[in-house]
């Protein structure tokens, strides 16, 4: 299934810790960078376009799109964690997501939270 | 009008039986992982003691079936509660957080916390489009152990 990839994207990325918490567990916050955001926007290609207007006739989960946020979510997180990597952070804490519909037929979805460095 | 009632017809039958397919899955995996608690605070208050946390997040795109479009649009004249969407909405949440306390679990989690839930809707009906409705539902939080 597609949880296994966005689990990976989520957490074992380059050793940095990212949580919704405002600390880390277990550890102590020794420096703040600040914020730190990632965002990407996808749209939809036709073909899945397609398949998800027939989809729609019966209703359920649109597996296509599903995969497609999931995909575009792992490269927020990413382009977050690069930025996190870039200020000296070995945490980013606080974790946020939002997707909003900028346009028709695209989404942007978009990570942000807070760099530190944990002992 | 005959391609009408056909396809309200099929949108009727087919998406019942699946959401019906849906729930029975979902309550089936909701008993599998009620070991592991899922808990919105830990912010500011205290949580157990763990060594390590991660994020994991859960999403599902669901959509609604051709009768239930149908039906909010006739629910659109006089308002009130759309019951046909709510369902929609109620099991695109379930699953969300079914798939994240799935990869937490896979993980070795004792407990989820400080989980956020999120709802876009990305169909063209919220820019005023007549077609598709889509709605988008993530749900994140930290797993810790």
């Amino acid at each position: 299934m597609t949880s296994r990839s966005s689990r990976q994207a989520s957490s074992g990325n380059s050793g940095i810790i990212i949580t919704t918490l405002e600390g880390v567990p277990g550890k102590e916050i020794i420096e703040h960078y600040g914020l730190v955001q990632g965002s990407t926007i996808r749209a939809k290609h036709v073909g899945k376009d397609i398949m998800a207007g027939l989809k729609n006739l019966v209703g359920g989960e649109l597996k296509g799109y599903t995969e497609l946020l999931q995909e575009a979510r792992k490269e927020a997180v990413e382009r977050m964690i690069e930025q996190a990597n870039f200020v000296g952070a070995n945490a980013v804490v606080n974790v946020r997501f939002a997707t909003s519909s900028v346009a028709q037929g695209a989404a942007e979805l978009f990570a942000y939270g807070t760099a530190v460095k944990v002992q | 009008m005959i391609e009408f009632i056909i396809l309200l017809a099929v949108g009727y039958f087919v998406g019942s039986v699946l959401e019906k397919k849906h729930y029975k899955d979902i309550k089936k995996r909701e008993r599998k992982t009620i070991h592991v608690p899922i808990i919105s605070f830990g912010a500011k208050q205290a949580i157990p003691e763990a060594n390590e946390a991660a994020l994991f997040a859960g999403s599902v795109v669901v959509s609604a079936d051709y009768f239930k479009m149908f039906a909010s649009s006739l629910r659109n004249l006089v308002g009130g509660n759309v019951v046909v969407y709510e369902s929609i909405l109620d099991r695109g949440r379930r699953e969300a957080i079914l798939r994240m306390k799935e990869q937490a679990i896979a993980w070795g989690a004792t407990q989820v916390v400080n989980v956020r839930l999120e709802t876009a809707s990305i169909g063209n009906q919220a820019s005023g489009g007549k077609g598709l409705f889509a709605v988008e539902v993530i749900a994140y939080g930290t797993g810790i152990r």
